[in-house]
């Protein structure tokens, strides 16, 4: 993970406000995003919906997008949707 | 010919996509709900499916036009009310059971996204069940109702997605196919995102569930017997099967088909039947309903009468019954083709049948049973527990359903404990996986967390053992009706039988048994069977090495149990605790062995194994059960003082590989440990004594006290692959069980103390500890060394020296035996050692070329040993049996 990187704090209360903001900023970055999910304890369907959407972003761009602080459950999920292997992940 | 489904086109395959994609995504986040999660939301769709029962089942018969508006409303509130009582208490996420006296947790895993078929008899009732199931235990649906219901279930899946939605259920965790075709289910059944296929409905769906692949639930047809005998309470009986029968017009598919009715009770189960609104048919009539409402080509149903009324099915049919019937009842006269009412009728049309006997009464509930019934349901009402036991062993049927109404008894919880469901497993005799009534443990993949245990261990030895000079005094405190003193030839010459009768209380009737002094043959055994039952004797006094021993623990079990088979008692077991065989327990009132051993070796006087020669099969079995122990050991050096050298010397050898293999055995433990060190000290310190000064008495005294300590422990930790050798090279050249142990045990401690190419599965020893346990025994003898590897070396040097002051020779090529001969003998022996159960408790695997190459190692001789493999440094401290 490069320190220059885009670091943005998914929130799950604001997750429309958090999707606005990383596809602005995935607009923008090149290199490297970071999603800090060190504050999501579950994920729900928008939250899914908005990681299928910054994932085809972020291939677009050829941006490595970066989630970080991802608990177990959550990482589960991303297994068996199979978007685990879309990201980097780093528990 | 049937017509071939049209394909699916793109359309339709994107539709059905993204159903998929709906269920997938939420089975996925589901896996992160709780206990409490699932529980809120099961309840808030309980009530919602509640609430809308009538409503529901309203809309089922308008689309279905099959059934009764009540009952359907009540199988909805069974779906729902009955069904929540079930699973409300139930945990179904993450630890659901656990059973720490086995060392065992069940967890449950969600199965994720199911695609379930739900039936037009039981359309709504179905879906409500079914929905409360899936989220109950965290997985998304998708379903595919039959298309003749799929509207009043895409409302029934409404509702209760719209009550889990609200309460925070993942979105698409239900979706519904709307207007389902045959071509639909094939593409969702073959869906690789689709993990389980619940298909509740006819032979058709069930059948193309159980075809796909998948794994599935397939619940299907039956054709349910019922038995009505002649102690029944024929009013309640009657009553049943009309509720049953009539309930949601017969639609349920465990509801009563044929009722077969003891002669004795035939007319006034005909009468009540009359008196409570059945029509009942006369011959004629039967013959009409038998070519209507069941299709002459196929023999089965008519969709046209299921779910219908008595009195529609009647008029349809030109059948003249009073208004209000509720059932037409049809005698027949037997099961199978030329009687068509005998099969599956989901409408309320009743066979009956008049059996002389029980016996034709229970072939006759047999013949309908496998008429289309198999593994389904049946039923009797009978009060005699007997004829109730029959009925059950002879029904092919998940539910035997006794005393109550079939349909609603098979559905649980109602009029018996069975587990609520709108799906009855019809087990392998209909096609299905499963017999239950399919509930939530369908529903979940269980995980089972097994925790290492540790197997019980045990450190068993006889009552008393006496020891030391003149301890044969003591059988003065054994008083006795009749004692029989067996022995051999050689030492009644030498004057021992008479040392031990001196000491038996004066007065008691003594007789003396002389045997050969060989390992004791059958017909000896019996021999002495014989003479125990003539002389009645309570005690038998065991005085002579292994052989005379192990003969007398054979006949006093011949004797107490003269049914007991020796040679299927002989049979090998791995675990004494599950062993296919069973020793005859012991008896209180039994004979009283006493064992007084003249050899230093063997310790056959406190050891539960008994060798036994059957000359007539040319075979040596082994039997093994504490129940062999003696009751009293007296270990007294008297008896061997004047034994030969070269014996000494191979008992002695004996004596030191009982110790060595068991201490380092994977049952080894803290109790069998401290008499093997001891043993292994006595015999360093005594047996050259012992051998070299013959009449030492405290050599001799040690010596005689250290096999038996030895012998202590391999009773509880058993031997090794050293036994596992000597057995079959000794028995193959007649060389004697010590010397042949001689002159592989060098050899052997070498060898277990390397690595393992295989390692001896044991749950008491969480490490290869061998090497480390040979180390400790080189520091008990001061044999120095800084490393494991250096101690062990110096055991092997210790060994070999003993055996060298012992005069025992260097190789088995000393003893004379060609290289050739020993070659020729080489496949068999490597065969007889691998079968052999002794190395079973050594701490390497040996594998059958390592048995060779230790064979030869032993024919090459000793000298050039070392522990090669012993590549530990550390100093040994300790180790761990736990």
């Amino acid at each position: 993970m490069t320190t220059n990187a885009a670091w943005i704090q998914v929130d799950p209360q604001r997750m429309q406000a958090f999707r606005d903001e990383a596809i602005a900023r995935l607009t923008r970055a090149a290199g490297e995003v970071v999603l800090d999910f060190s504050s999501v304890k579950r994920i729900d369907t928008n939250g899914v919906r908005a990681l299928e959407e910054l994932a085809g972003l972020a291939d677009e761009k050829s941006i490595n997008l970066v989630l970080r602080a991802v608990n177990m459950d959550v990482y589960r999920v991303l297994k068996l949707l199979k978007l685990a292997q879309r990201f980097t992940i780093l528990t | 010919m049937k017509e071939k489904p049209a394909p699916l086109g793109d359309e339709r395959i994107a539709y059905l996509e993204g159903l998929v994609r709906q269920g997938k995504t939420a089975a996925a986040l589901f896996t992160q709900f709780t206990q409490q999660d699932v529980d809120r939301i099961v309840k808030a769709m309980a009530l919602a499916g509640l609430a809308q029962a009538q409503y529901l089942a309203r809309l089922a018969i308008e689309e279905t036009k099959l059934g009764v508006l009540e009952d359907k409303a009540i199988k909805n509130m069974v779906a729902t009310e009955f069904v929540y009582d079930y699973v409300r208490d139930k945990p179904s996420v993450g630890v659901i059971r656990e059973f720490p006296e086995r060392g065992l947790v069940e967890v449950a895993e969600p199965i994720g996204l199911i695609f379930s078929i739900t039936p037009v008899t039981n359309p709504t009732s179905t879906v409500l069940f079914k929905c409360i199931m899936a989220v109950k235990t965290r997985n998304a649906v998708i379903f595919g109702p039959h298309p003749n219901a799929w509207q009043c279930c895409r409302e029934a899946i409404r509702i209760m997605y719209e009550a889990a939605v609200n309460s925070g259920a993942p979105e698409g965790v239900f979706t519904c196919v709307e207007s389902p075709t045959i071509p639909d289910n094939v593409y969702l059944m073959h869906h690789k995102e689709v993990r389980l296929i619940d298909a509740t409905g006819g032979p058709g769906a069930v059948k193309a569930a159980y075809s796909s692949g998948k794994p599935a639930l397939g619940v299907g047809a039956g054709n349910t017997p019922v038995y009505l005998e002649k102690t029944a309470q024929l009013d309640m009986a009657v009553v049943d099967i009309i509720t049953s029968k009539t309930f949601d017009n017969g639609t349920i598919c465990a509801s009563e088909q044929t009722v077969v009715i003891d002669d004795e009770i035939y007319d006034a189960v005909i009468g009540k039947f009359a008196e409570l609104g059945a029509h009942i048919c006369d011959a004629r009539e039967t013959e009409l309903l038998g070519r209507t409402v069941i299709d002459p080509e196929t023999g089965t149903m008519r969709p046209m009468a299921v779910g219908q009324k008595a009195t529609d099915i009647a008029r349809v049919i030109g059948l003249r019954v009073e208004p209000g019937t509720k059932l037409l009842v049809a005698p027949i006269l037997g099961v199978g083709p030329g009687h068509p009412l005998s099969v599956e009728k989901l409408f309320p049309v009743l066979a009956v049948y008049r059996a002389k006997s029980t016996e034709e009464a229970l072939r006759v509930c047999i013949d309908v049973n496998h008429a289309g019934g198999l593994g389904h349901t049946a039923v009797i009402f009978s009060r005699n527990d007997e004829i109730v036991r029959q009925f059950s062993e002879v029904m092919d049927a998940g539910r035997i359903i006794v005393n109550s109404p079939g349909s609603i008894g098979a559905l649980g919880g109602v009029y018996n404990d069975m587990v609520p469901t709108f799906s009855f497993g019809c087990g392998t005799g209909g096609g299905n996986s499963t017999t239950d009534n399919v509930n939530l443990y369908h529903y979940l993949n269980l995980k089972r967390v097994a925790r290492r245990t540790q197997a019980h261990m045990w450190f068993r030895v006889p009552n008393q053992i006496y020891f030391n000079m003149n301890a044969v005094e003591n059988l003065r405190q054994f008083p006795s009706r009749s004692t029989l003193i067996v022995t051999n030839p050689m030492l009644e010459q030498m004057g021992h039988v008479d040392v031990v009768r001196r000491s038996i209380p004066a007065g008691t009737p003594v007789r003396v048994l002389a045997i050969p002094d060989a390992e004791p043959e059958v017909k000896v055994v019996m021999h002495g069977v014989e003479t125990l039952n003539l002389h009645q004797a309570d005690q038998i006094i065991a005085l002579g090495g292994g052989s005379v021993i192990d003969a007398a623990k054979i006949m006093k079990l011949k004797y107490e149990s003269p049914e007991a088979d020796l040679e299927e008692l002989a049979t090998p077991f791995l675990d004494i605790r599950k062993r296919v065989v069973r020793y005859p327990a012991r008896k209180a009132d039994g004979v009283r062995l006493i064992a007084i051993s003249t050899t230093s070796g063997t310790g056959s006087e406190v050891t539960p194994f008994a060798v036994l020669i059957d000359k007539d099969r040319g075979r040596k079995v082994t039997l093994a059960d504490y129940s062999l122990s003696p009751d009293v050991a007296i270990v007294d050096p008297q008896f061997v003082m004047s034994m030969p050298k070269a014996l000494t010397a191979d008992t002695g050898i004996d004596c030191l590989t009982h110790a060595l293999e068991a201490g380092v055995s994977i049952h080894a433990s803290p109790y069998t440990d401290s008499n093997a060190m001891q043993a292994i000290r006595l015999v360093f310190q005594y047996l050259p004594l012992a051998y070299e000064q013959p009449c030492d008495e405290e050599a001799r005294s040690m010596m005689h006290n250290a096999a038996c300590i030895a012998a202590l422990a391999f009773s509880n930790a058993s031997v090794g692959v050293c036994h596992a050798l000597a057995h079959a090279f000794g028995a193959r050249f007649g060389i004697g069980h010590g010397r042949a142990n001689a002159l592989m045990l060098p050899h052997v401690i070498s060898y277990n103390a390397s690595v393992p190419t295989k390692f001896m599965p044991s749950p008491n020893q969480r490490a290869y500890v061998a090497h480390k346990k040979y180390a400790m025994v080189a520091d008990l003898l001061g044999l120095g060394g800084d490393t494991v590897a250096q101690k062990v070396s110096n055991l092997v040097i210790a060994t070999e020296e003993l055996l060298d002051r012992l005069q025992i020779p260097r190789s088995i090529a000393e003893m004379g035996i060609p290289e050739e001969e020993f070659e020729r003998a080489m496949p068999d022996l490597a065969k007889i050692a691998f079968d052999d159960p002794s190395w079973r408790s050594n701490p390497r695997m040996p594998l059958v070329n390592e048995l060779v190459d230790l064979f030869w190692k032993a024919y090459r001789g000793r000298g050039g040993a070392r522990a090669a493999g012993a590549s530990d440094g550390a100093a040994v401290k300790e180790w761990s049996y736990v």
